[in-house]
């Protein structure tokens, strides 16, 4: 898939919660295709401490209004200037990288797409891709209070959606592994992106149930095209790029303790 | 048009534009954002005689206008370079070059003398300047010896273009920059990273799994500057500069200094179409200072 290093024009610019915000980016042409589970690289302008892009996983693509939406959560100085971006300012990516989330395997299949903090970002354009190509996404989201939820709306929209709170005060509480749907239902298979306890936890709940899983890796990251190889994860073949052979692994290629 | 042709040794090349070791992959991964061909040479990735795993994860740590990294020369071997990737990349119509690197002067010269087989390498960099693996690299890029040593083996199993690497890391670069000399490199490349170290202070640890890595970026520009400055006066082989080069001021300066040529690294994890945007600018600098070639400003420093 061809990769580009373009500027976007920044449409909206959303606060969904006090440490996140979604930048909606539009282009005058049409924007390159690109795989749910994709990321970008995004390079911070006026962010004197931010030498190097920062990888920002794909949220959602409007292919009718020429969309790309970033879910970003202000971690640092880096992120926090992308959150002072105005509506019309421009916004250098190099993008579409990595290799996104599993195609649909058969039709009909049941997939759950399990997400957590920031993670759940990748989690909607992948959601409206398996219910639009024939399979039956079922999302899990896990936040530790019903404030942290992000995009419910839009993810009710797609598919059903569970949840769990670390406080109760949404959905059941705990964590995404303790949710009741997983003693209730089988999936033919699990993509999971939060963080790494989480992911680990549920790729336990899939080896105990023979349930394939992959599951998608933020690695710090340099170049983000496979040239640094820095962002490595060491798996059955050796250390290999997170950015180019990844985000997205077969949790059993993976040298995980599950 | 000012003429960008410049030499280095037996290497003509059609702009002084290269690609530092390690931060262009074989120049393939950057083959939808620039053509390959409108670059000077490509400079792929560190090689050694036997496949290297590299050091854990975490290998990079951003600083301030830098990185370090300690990625440790990961890759898979020469004979897996000579058999799949040069392949690959052989009708790339400009100068693939190799870097190689080792942890003897014996596996040094076995590695070049695999690749000096291959036609369409016309030069080699040898690395004896990488901070990251415990044996080898920089040990003998630190000392006069060490470095005449490898050198020699290296010349006696190679015979196109050797450049050598050298690493800043040292008391008197210039006495290292003589000793290659004579041993017999036909140029030298400065400079290769300096050793640094970054903290995570919460955890009170090293942000780099070996606790030390390599600073790139343009915090270490004026560095190599000096660098290249100091080896011009020490040296009458050619040398080809580095370190931090963002854009095409920075890389007049480098020519200014006495560089005949530059690499860039860092740069292109920040814009994966530096390297050509930097051979446009320096055109554009000459043509707007009168200068016909780009040979007119190589050492031209008043000072």
């Amino acid at each position: 898939m061809k990769k580009y290093v373009k500027d976007l024009m920044v449409k909206a610019v959303e606060f969904p919660h006090d440490l996140y915000v979604l930048l909606k980016l539009t282009d005058s042409e049409p924007l390159p295709e690109s795989l749910p589970g994709q990321f970008v690289e995004v390079k911070v302008e006026n962010s004197p401490n931010t030498f190097l892009r920062r990888p920002i996983s794909i949220n959602y693509v409007d292919r009718e209004r020429n969309e790309l939406w970033l879910l970003i959560k202000k971690i640092g100085e880096g992120t926090h200037q992308l959150a002072q971006l105005k509506v019309g300012d421009k916004l250098n990516l190099v993008f579409p990288l990595g290799n996104g989330f599993s195609s649909v395997q058969k039709a009909g299949e049941k997939v759950l797409l399990v997400g957590g903090g920031v993670g759940v970002a990748p989690m909607l354009d992948y959601g409206k891709y398996l219910k639009e190509n024939g399979a039956q996404p079922v999302f899990l989201l896990g936040a530790r209070t019903k404030a942290d939820l992000l995009e419910q709306d839009l993810f009710k929209s797609v598919a059903p959606v569970y949840v769990t709170t670390e406080d109760g005060s949404e959905g059941e509480k705990g964590f995404v592994t303790q949710h009741s749907l997983l003693q209730a239902e089988k999936f033919d298979r699990i993509s999971v992106c939060g963080p790494k306890p989480m992911m680990v936890s549920v790729a336990r709940y899939a080896k105990a149930t023979s349930t394939p899983c992959e599951v998608s890796l933020e690695n710090m990251m340099a170049c983000g095209i496979g040239a640094c190889l820095c962002c490595v994860e060491k798996t059955v073949k050796g250390n290999v790029c997170v950015c180019t052979e990844g985000p997205v692994f077969d949790v059993n290629d993976l040298t995980w303790e599950v | 048009m000012a003429d960008l042709t410049t030499r280095i040794a037996g290497l003509t090349m059609k702009n002084p534009v290269m690609t530092a070791s390690g931060t262009f992959g074989y120049g393939v991964e950057f083959a939808d954002f620039v053509n390959l061909e409108e670059i000077g040479g490509i400079i792929v990735k560190g090689t050694t005689l036997n496949p290297r795993e590299g050091n854990d994860y975490p290998r990079m740590a951003e600083t301030a206008s830098g990185m370090l990294n300690c990625v440790g020369l990961q890759n898979k071997g020469v004979e897996y370079f000579c058999n799949h990737i040069y392949p690959e990349i052989k009708d790339i119509k400009t100068n693939m070059i190799v870097n190689v690197s080792g942890s003897s002067p014996e596996d040094y010269a076995a590695c070049a003398a695999r690749i000096d087989a291959l036609d369409n390498i016309p030069a080699i960099e040898l690395n004896i300047s990488c901070p990251n693996v415990k044996q080898g690299g920089m040990a003998f890029g630190v000392t006069a010896d060490g470095a005449a040593q490898v050198v020699k083996a290296v010349r006696e199993a190679y015979h196109k273009t050797l450049i050598v690497k050298l690493s800043p890391n040292v008391t008197s670069i210039a006495d290292i920059a003589r000793s290659v000399e004579d041993a017999g490199a036909d140029a030298v490349s400065l400079i290769n990273t300096l050793m640094g170290m970054a903290i995570d202070i919460e955890r009170r640890k090293p942000l780099l799994s070996i606790a030390t890595g390599g600073l790139s970026g343009p915090a270490v520009k004026p560095v190599a500057i000096r660098c290249v400055w100091q080896v011009v006066k020490a040296v009458s082989i050619p040398i080809v500069g580095l370190g931090g080069i963002m854009n095409a001021h920075d890389a007049i300066e480098f020519f200014l200094a006495g560089a005949s040529a530059i690499e860039i690294g860092t740069a292109n994890f920040v814009d994966p179409a530096v390297t050509v945007k930097v051979a446009n600018g320096i055109s554009e600098w000459l043509d707007q200072h009168g200068c016909a070639s780009v040979n007119d400003i190589i050492g031209q420093l008043d000072a």
